[in-house]
């Protein structure tokens, strides 16, 4: 017995051009749940910007949705490069991305920092030439 | 104001009707999609350089009220069907961004 919603969502490899349709779909559903539009926002946020991060730097990867009636929790899980020093990634400012992805409009160093700023609870585990779990978790 | 009002401006062109009954809260200025993200404010009407599907995504995760693409910028070939395909309203101009803002403030303080 559980009333948890698990959604699962395949973020393909630099495809830029559909980079937001996972979150543009999570959004749809919490909408229509009645979650408050605040919540949606930082849920929105968090998980587009993970989303983003696992196109430019992991060549994609799995995200597990499970949604209760109390939370939201987001596990971004990649076989990418690993982030060398996460403290460092944390910062505000900080990237590593390419000037392709620059040009796009990404790359400003603020993919990590808004993604602990919209959750309310946030992991980061990682391995290099392993790949790297974040895992996000929003309150109601 | 809706998003509407906004055809009154002659120098603005619309490339896509999406709601245009949305009320506009006030215009904002950003081509970094990160820091969009993070700041747009929702009703936004939204004045970029950033003439690609992210800011589409970015524009309709935001809930901004419409996208006004400035500086005369080109257009990735499939925003304006994905614009279509998300019902996000699109206008261009010819106008800088400082320009294009202040009609839209103009217009909003009537």
């Amino acid at each position: 017995m559980s009333d948890s919603l698990k959604l699962q969502y395949i973020i393909s490899d630099e495809d830029f051009t559909r980079a937001g349709e996972a979150s543009g779909d999570v959004k749809s559903k919490l909408k229509m749940m009645g979650v408050n539009p605040d919540v949606i926002r930082k849920v929105s946020i968090a998980m587009y910007e993970g989303e983003i991060n696992m196109v430019i730097h992991a060549n994609g990867g799995v995200i597990d949705v499970i949604i209760t009636p109390k939370d939201i929790t987001m596990i971004l899980k990649d076989k990418g490069p690993g982030i060398k020093d996460v403290d460092l990634a944390m910062q505000a400012g900080y990237s590593t991305a390419s000037e392709n992805v620059r040009a796009l409009g990404f790359g400003a160093g603020m993919g990590l920092p808004n993604m602990k700023k919209y959750s309310d609870e946030m992991n980061i585990e990682t391995e290099l030439g392993v790949g790297t779990t974040v895992t996000m978790k929003v309150n109601f | 104001m809706t998003v509407n009002e906004l055809k009154k401006i002659p120098e603005f062109t619309l490339l896509n009707e999406g709601d245009m009954n949305k009320e506009i809260t006030r215009p904002f200025c950003c081509d970094l999609l990160s820091v969009a993200m993070s700041k747009a404010p929702s009703g936004a009407a939204w004045v970029t350089i950033m003439g690609n599907t992210n800011a589409l995504a970015v524009s309709s995760l935001t809930d901004c009220a419409c996208i006004i693409l400035a500086e005369g910028t080109s257009l990735d070939p499939n925003v304006v069907h994905k614009a279509q395909v998300q019902e996000i309203t699109l206008f261009e101009t010819e106008l800088p961004i400082f320009e294009a803002s202040l009609k839209v403030y103009e217009l909003l303080q009537g």
